[in-house]
């Protein structure tokens, strides 16, 4: 069961921590601003995975210095979590900007950030 | 080549397209006929895409100058174009059918945005179907989910906005699930592009190598797409969500957004994972049991309600049920069975939403049972397509509903425990749907005996748009559930070859 | 007499008049509709007292102990699994394989682009990024419809402001004066960023944030009406229409010819010249443009409403 790289893969082991953290957060926080960041640390968790796991020892990031020189595998680190974290981070965006949307709406209308007292209210609204 | 090859992938383009042009363009008139346009144009590209694909079978189409494991891909192939026909009508009747409780619903100045965001939809509905890359996917997703949270709280009332915020919370929920599941996929398998992860995976599992990664990596994205498309534990997000939106909306959430998720794992199951490595995984004795018991408690929380638009929307979570049953049960006629109630569930559940729509408004906006007595009487149109979809989804024989149930039960033979809870659960679970949909009828033709104030008649001609959307509605339910065999062909082609 | 009871109450449901299930505590408990007054800021005690305390206190217990249990279960799993993942730094991961080997060895060649994870996400995997700047655009269109507001009510919106006044740092000379200074520094890097992103680190998404946050400044700073002068709602719609229509224009190009294996008018050019890499630049600015738009456009629908 337990494999033999978890502290060698402690960048990776703390990306899956964060993410679990992140989840329950935007599971059961009751606070909308809350819950938000909770979106976030779940999404940076995501994104440290992702970056670790990209990096190879001794190499660089994949931008080539000397155009004149044709690039090989030894000098660069994988490009392709480069990319894909660049996709997260804009969809991360995207929807945060919702959500704060969201929760401007509803606090705007119910005057209070916790979801309990947002349904609350809403019940009483429409008896 | 070909130039059929083509129109996968302009189905996609041409509706990113049209979701700018909408944008820019100022009148919702013009808007709807735009987005009506679309819909055509991508039907019949897609009819052509499944013509060709039965003639000729499966293709893959590169997107851009790289080949396979380095470029985008898109893959078509008989499956994939009959979902996206199916797609592309519905939407188009949805939307129509539904347009003048959009106006009353939405804001006027909002209602183009309501146009941009279902192109949008059928934009992303388009690329889930046809994708072959599993990131192409994950993209995809996002688009469609923050699409439909906003084709839901475009009607600005306080409860929609308290269901986009339950909505999205599971959605992102789910999408959390599913992007990690993606990442640690890739990150043992080395590939994004599904024919690719196909053949490490089956490496892997014949190996015994990253046997964990690999089992964790099945559930987390099989329990993404169960959370995003509202599985038996995961559903308590849908009658707020389907029972607040506009009757378009509602349509389109319930009837093929949720579907476009499971299509989507179903061709990951069988593209990425490998028929073999799923059903041994265990997972699917988990979808499985979620199906089931969605299938008992849905019904039962349906019969527990008063709003006929919640009800509705709880008997969604119980097809819901239905079609992971069916994914759980066996890989070959199993999942053919999933993939026909998919198609009912797609056409029957938009009617049953713009019908209750209609018969609200003909009883002065009141959705509780109490208010709608005789709303059939008053809007005949609209209970008599009520009727249909409530024969439908119990599974009279003549429906489609009925086909995908006989389906299921054909399916369920072979296992010996498996097909005992299928029939029971089959059993149990028609007679729970006949309760409430019968007893919704019969309340809907009672003679009216509450003489609310709000109460008016509706007659045909002033609601020719919903008359057309149900008729086409009721017309592909009958003459599909009359002539089922030649979509069950499909199908079952399709799923062979994907 | 009990069955009896049972008789007419299902009849009763059949009638839609009655639940034929009693759900427990469908009754809330008693509400003080004059505390609902939306202009009165409420503490959350203040509500709190109204609802019933010990049942919530047991749901708060409840909801603890399960994020908890979920939290610690899903890292135990999660941890469990990166113990078994590739090395961390290793070169023989799997996801070293072919795939991003080529990527590195010949994207200078095929893409023109210096900046390989440019070269990578705007010319192999494209599709992606395609539905990825339609992400931000589906994004800022539901933001449009939570928070567009009606014109007739601007001026309710501006007493809204008002009152809000405390908070505003328009007023505040500090503000004003770093953002003078500021204000070219943004663009300017913001600009090179973009043309660059095919050469150095940067590109679309990184130039068009830097490029939205020096709006932002210039807005907070100045006033909404000084920015008005150059970026209102009509240039927001035309620029982020256009800059969206030529992306997706130039990549149908760009997919058509590459799957018809038809010869494309695109060539990469000079490896680490600024006018190379073939339309990686172009959409690069393209793509800033419609993330600047949208940072602007979000934060200027969440300050009052329209842009």
């Amino acid at each position: 069961m337990l494999g033999e790289n978890l502290m060698i893969n402690y960048e990776e082991a703390v990306g899956m921590i964060l993410f679990s953290i992140g989840f329950c957060m935007l599971l059961f926080h009751r606070n909308l601003i809350k819950k938000i960041m909770g979106l976030n640390i779940m999404d940076t968790g995501v994104f440290l995975f992702l970056t670790s796991m990209g990096y190879i020892e001794d190499r660089v990031a994949p931008i080539v210095t000397d155009p004149s020189v044709a690039a090989t595998t030894e000098q660069y680190i994988n490009p392709i979590p480069s990319g894909l974290v660049l996709t997260g981070i804009v969809v991360s965006v995207s929807f945060t900007g919702l959500m704060l949307g969201l929760t401007i709406r509803l606090y705007q209308r119910y005057r209070t950030l916790n979801l309990d007292e947002i349904y609350y209210k809403a019940r009483e609204e429409h008896k | 080549m070909n130039l059929v090859f083509n129109f996968p992938a302009f189905t996609v383009l041409i509706s990113l397209l049209c979701s700018g042009i909408g944008f820019a363009i100022n009148d919702k008139r013009k808007a709807r006929v735009l987005s009506t346009c679309l819909f055509c144009a991508c039907f019949v590209m897609n009819l052509c895409t499944l013509i060709y694909c039965v003639k000729n079978g499966p293709f893959t189409y590169m997107m851009g100058h790289y080949p396979a494991p380095w470029g985008n891909e898109i893959r078509a192939g008989v499956g994939e174009a009959l979902i996206a026909c199916f797609f592309n009508v519905i939407i188009a009747l949805c939307v129509n059918g539904g347009y003048s409780e959009l106006l009353n619903d939405v804001d006027e100045r909002k209602i183009k945005l309501y146009f941009v965001m279902v192109n949008l939809i059928n934009a992303s509905l388009m690329a889930l179907v046809y994708t072959n890359d599993i990131f192409t996917g994950y993209v995809f997703i996002e688009i469609c989910t923050i699409a439909s949270a906003g084709i839901l709280m475009i009607h600005e009332i306080g409860r929609t906005m308290l269901a986009a915020t339950r909505y999205m919370i599971f959605s992102l929920l789910g999408s959390g699930l599913f992007l990690i599941g993606v990442i640690l996929l890739y990150d043992i398998t080395g590939h994004l592009l599904m024919p690719n992860i196909l053949e490490a995976v089956g490496t892997l599992w014949a190996s015994g190598e990253y046997h964990l990664p690999l089992l964790v990596v099945i559930c987390l994205i099989s329990m993404g797409i169960a959370i995003k498309s509202g599985m038996f534990p995961f559903h308590f997000w849908m009658p707020d969500t389907y029972g607040v939106a506009t009757p378009s909306s509602s349509g389109i959430l319930s009837g093929i957004i949720s579907k476009g998720y499971i299509f989507l794992l179903i061709k990951i199951i069988f593209r990425c994972f490998g028929t073999d490595v799923f059903y041994a995984s265990g997972i699917n004795d988990v979808l499985f049991v979620c199906g089931v018991c969605g299938m008992i408690f849905g019904s039962i929380d349906a019969i527990k309600e008063n709003n006929i638009n919640r009800m509705t929307a709880f008997s969604s979570a119980a097809q819901i049920g239905y079609i992971y049953m069916g994914i759980g049960l066996s890989p070959t006629l199993g999942v053919t069975a999933a993939v026909f109630h998919i198609l009912t569930h797609a056409v029957t559940k938009p009617l049953l939403f713009l019908a209750n729509g209609k018969l609200a408004l003909a009883s002065g906006r009141e959705k509780k049972f109490l208010g709608l007595r005789g709303a059939g009487l008053r809007n005949r149109v609209a209970g008599v397509a009520f009727t249909f979809g409530a024969l439908s989804m119990v599974g009279i024989p003549g429906f489609m509903g009925f086909i995908s149930k006989l389906l299921f039960a054909q399916a369920a033979v072979g296992g010996s425990l498996h097909m005992a809870v299928t029939i029971i659960a089959l059993a149990v679970s028609t007679i729970l749907n006949t309760m409430y949909f019968l007893r919704t009828v019969i309340t809907l033709f009672t003679a009216e005996g509450w003489d609310n104030p709000g109460n008016v008649r509706v007659f045909i001609r002033q609601q020719p748009g919903f008359a057309v959307a149900a008729i086409c509605f009721m017309a592909i339910n009958v003459v599909i559930g009359m002539h089922s065999q030649p979509i069950i062909t499909l199908i079952e082609r399709g799923l062979a070859a994907l | 007499m009990m069955k009896n009871n049972k008789e007419s109450k299902f009849l009763r449901w059949l009638n839609g008049e009655d639940l034929l299930i009693d759900t427990k505590n469908e009754e809330p408990p008693v509400y003080d509709p004059e505390a609902a007054n939306p202009y009165q800021y409420e503490t959350e005690a203040h509500t709190l007292r109204k609802v019933d305390k010990a049942e919530r206190r047991v749901f708060s217990r409840v909801y603890l102990a399960l994020s908890v249990l979920l939290v610690l279960f899903l890292s135990a799993v999660l941890l469990l699994t990166v113990s078994n993942l590739p090395r961390y730094g290793s070169a023989e991961a799997p996801v070293n394989n072919e795939v991003s080997e080529r990527y590195i060895e010949e994207g200078l060649e095929e893409t023109g682009a210096t900046n390989l994870v440019a070269g990578m996400i705007l010319d192999y995997r494209a599709f992606d990024t395609l539905g990825e700047s339609h992400v931000l655009f589906t994004g800022i269109c539901a933001v449009m419809i939570l928070l567009l507001t009606a014109r007739k009510d601007s001026k309710k919106q501006l007493r809204h402001q008002d009152e809000e006044a405390l908070y505003d740092v328009t007023c505040d000379p500090i503000v004003r004066i770093m953002a003078f200074f500021l204000m070219p520094c943004l663009l300017l890097f913001g600009i090179y960023v973009l043309l660059n992103g095919h050469l150095s680190p940067g590109g679309g998404f990184s130039g068009g944030a830097i490029l939205g946050a020096a709006f932002i400044l210039y807005s907070m700073a100045f006033g909404f009406e000084k920015t008005e002068r150059f970026l209102n709602e009509k240039t927001i719609k035309v620029i982020s229409c256009c800059s969206l229509g030529f992306y997706v224009v130039a990549k149908s190009y760009s997919f058509f010819t590459g799957a018809n294996h038809l010869p494309s008018i695109i060539s990469p050019g000079t490896p680490g010249a600024i006018l190379s890499a073939g339309i990686i630049m172009p959409l690069n600015v393209a793509v800033g443009m419609v993330v600047a738009c949208t940072m602007y456009s979000i934060f200027s629908f969440f300050k009052r409403g329209t842009v």
